[in-house]
């Protein structure tokens, strides 16, 4: 029953029945392994943002390694524009990887302390051998730009810079292989409130200059909310319930939706509210 | 950088002063020395004993013999050994420099070995060249140093493949310098594995978990999510922010040789420091006790300052947080 019109809004990135386990391997190992995704299954339209919400200890981070493709899945798929990425081998994942690049949660740990601001940019274009070293300085100059940084900065290393330019060149580094996908673990969370808008706002003007996709994964609904159309809420490693944004937060099904509801500070004054008519 | 030096060394010869200060009060707090057994020998008038014990200054106040003793050094004079009637210098010199020479060729052997299976261990965790590492590492660190050396000792005599002790052949002087090299080497070979052997495994332990903890790290993952292939990332990129830790454990594991090969040389009858402190200790021959705890001492602080020279020079985040202060 697929009919022309959704033929043609066929889903970007399309996830199916993930798993993934951590065993303790070794001396007597295989025992008493954990399962971090039991069966996660979504799918995302291209230039638009899904919302994967749960809360710690819910798998998300451990969705963010795997749809980066930096741990392998037990099983599930993971297609990318069609294409299948999870039985792809190392070599092969070197030519995809620049389509779907991750930014995470803390900018001081993943921003390497001993490159400067320039080297941390133009690290994608020497990881895949891309360009001329004056091509690789022009782009890193237009990729400052569109980050809101100031290139005077290059020179200094991320040590120098405050969180939120941190980020934003978390942000210049992602966006320097002209990806896709971008997977925000986290990726406002360590950021205070008046910085967190200025990022967010980052990522949406963004988003709209390029086309981009974002998988917006957090534990914070009011931020998911301002980010995504979509919701994904995880719950112990499984979906617990998914829907458009408003719907989902509006009549939330799930224990755990509402948990999240509860915990968002911004919306606990209107539930006291409403608990009170 | 100028600064940061000049303040290193500073605080490397308070620390050597220190060092030289206990050494005074803790031989003096040993009850006799040197001159004492011989007022036991009837051969010895007891003027004689005396007359020494004046030339000697043994019988003048601590204070006074420590300021003379610091005021000779100032001029490179180490005191005077009793037992062989000598300054200390030059006795001290020559062990120390066998000293050096086995330590220096352990240290090198120790990281070269080191070095890679830490890395190797630490690319494949959990697959079984790690837990073989792993293992065999753990077993040599059970095992005391000294059994290892006496084992090794044992080993030789028994087999007769190698020489067992001492630091040249008896008797037969090689004639050519190959000859003498190969000697040397022949007789460096049995304590120099006694020490990789003891210091080694510690070494492959903290590479692999360095290792471990930068290839755990987001940079990392951010890295590897770009397509960096995997052996560029383990060498060019973890490898060089493991830096810091090993740089630090370079001179840590000096400290850890040095004292390791002061028993080694004792078992091997190697003729470094380790044997001539020894008896200089049993003997109660102050000055030589004095003298080569210093020189051990002064080694060790040498060592932690090229650490601390290098991680100056490895890392940009130090020169920027230490440069001007």
């Amino acid at each position: 029953m697929i009919s022309g019109a959704d033929r043609a809004m066929e889903p970007l990135l399309t996830v199916e029945s993930l798993v993934k386990r951590y065993t303790p391997r070794g001396f007597g190992g295989g025992r008493g392994g954990v399962t971090a995704l039991d069966g996660v299954s979504f799918s995302i339209a291209e230039g638009s943002t899904l919302a994967i919400a749960g809360a710690s200890g819910s798998g998300k981070s451990t969705l963010a390694l795997c749809l980066a493709c930096l741990e392998r899945p037990a099983s599930g798929q993971i297609r990318l524009a069609g294409r299948e990425l999870t039985t792809l081998t190392e070599t092969q994942l070197r030519a995809v990887r620049p389509q779907m690049q991750l930014v995470f949660q803390d900018p001081s740990s993943s921003l390497n302390p001993r490159l400067t601001a320039f080297e941390i940019v133009t690290e994608p274009f020497a990881a895949q051998s891309r360009f001329s070293a004056s091509e690789r300085a022009a782009r890193a100059r237009a990729l400052f730009e569109r980050a809101g940084l100031s290139f005077q900065s290059a020179t200094r290393t991320a040590a120098e810079f405050s969180g939120g330019q941190r980020q934003r060149l978390a942000i210049a580094r992602a966006l320097a292989l002209e990806p896709r996908v971008l997977i925000l673990d986290e990726a406002l969370s360590g950021l205070d409130a008046s910085v967190q808008a200025q990022v967010a706002n980052l990522l949406l003007d963004l988003q709209e200059a390029s086309r981009l996709t974002f998988v917006f994964i957090t534990h914070d609904l009011a931020m998911a909310s301002r980010m995504a159309d979509r919701i994904a809420v995880l719950d112990r490693g499984r979906i617990a319930e998914t829907g458009p944004m408003d719907e989902v937060l509006r009549q939330p099904a799930h224990a755990s939706t509402r948990a999240l509801i509860a915990a968002t500070p911004q919306w606990k004054a209107e539930l006291r509210q409403q608990a009170d008519t | 950088m100028t600064r940061y030096l000049v303040r290193r060394t500073l605080h490397a010869v308070l620390l050597l002063a220190g060092v030289s200060l206990l050494t005074f009060l803790f031989t003096a707090l040993v009850p006799g020395n040197y001159f004492d057994e011989m007022k036991m020998n009837p051969q010895i008038s007891p003027e004689t004993v005396a007359a020494l014990r004046a030339k000697y200054g043994v019988d003048q106040p601590l204070a006074f013999r420590y300021v003379h003793w610091v005021g000779g050094l100032l001029h490179g004079d180490l005191g005077f050994s009793f037992a062989y009637n000598t300054p200390v210098g030059p006795l001290l010199r020559v062990r120390a420099a066998n000293t050096l020479l086995l330590t220096s060729v352990a240290m090198l052997l120790a990281w070269g070995v080191a070095l890679p299976l830490g890395i190797w261990s630490a690319g494949r965790e959990n697959g079984w060249p790690d837990h073989l590492i792993t293992l065999a590492t753990g077993a040599l660190l059970i095992v005391p140093d000294l059994v290892l050396a006496l084992g090794l000792l044992l080993v030789a005599v028994r087999s007769g493949w190698l020489p067992a002790g001492g630091m040249a052949a008896v008797g037969a002087e090689p004639t050519t310098w190959a000859a003498l090299g190969r000697d040397y080497a022949l007789h460096l070979l049995l304590p120099v594995t006694a020490l990789v052997l003891s210091c080694a495994p510690m070494l492959v332990r903290h590479v692999r978990a360095a290792m471990l903890d930068v290839l755990d790290s987001s940079f990392l993952r951010a890295a590897r999510g770009h397509g960096i292939p995997p052996r560029r990332l383990l060498y060019g990129y973890a490898l060089r922010a493991a830096a810091n830790p090993l740089l630090a454990l370079f001179g840590f594991s000096i400290g850890t040789l040095l004292s390791g090969s002061l028993i080694i040389e004792v078992v091997m009858s190697w003729p470094g420091l380790g044997p001539f402190l020894l008896e200089a200790i049993l003997g109660r021959d102050l000055y030589v006790v004095i003298g080569g705890v210093l020189l051990s001492t002064a080694f060790l602080v040498a060592g932690n300052l090229v650490a601390d020279v290098l991680l100056y020079w490895a890392d940009p985040r130090i020169r920027a947080e230490r440069g001007n202060g």
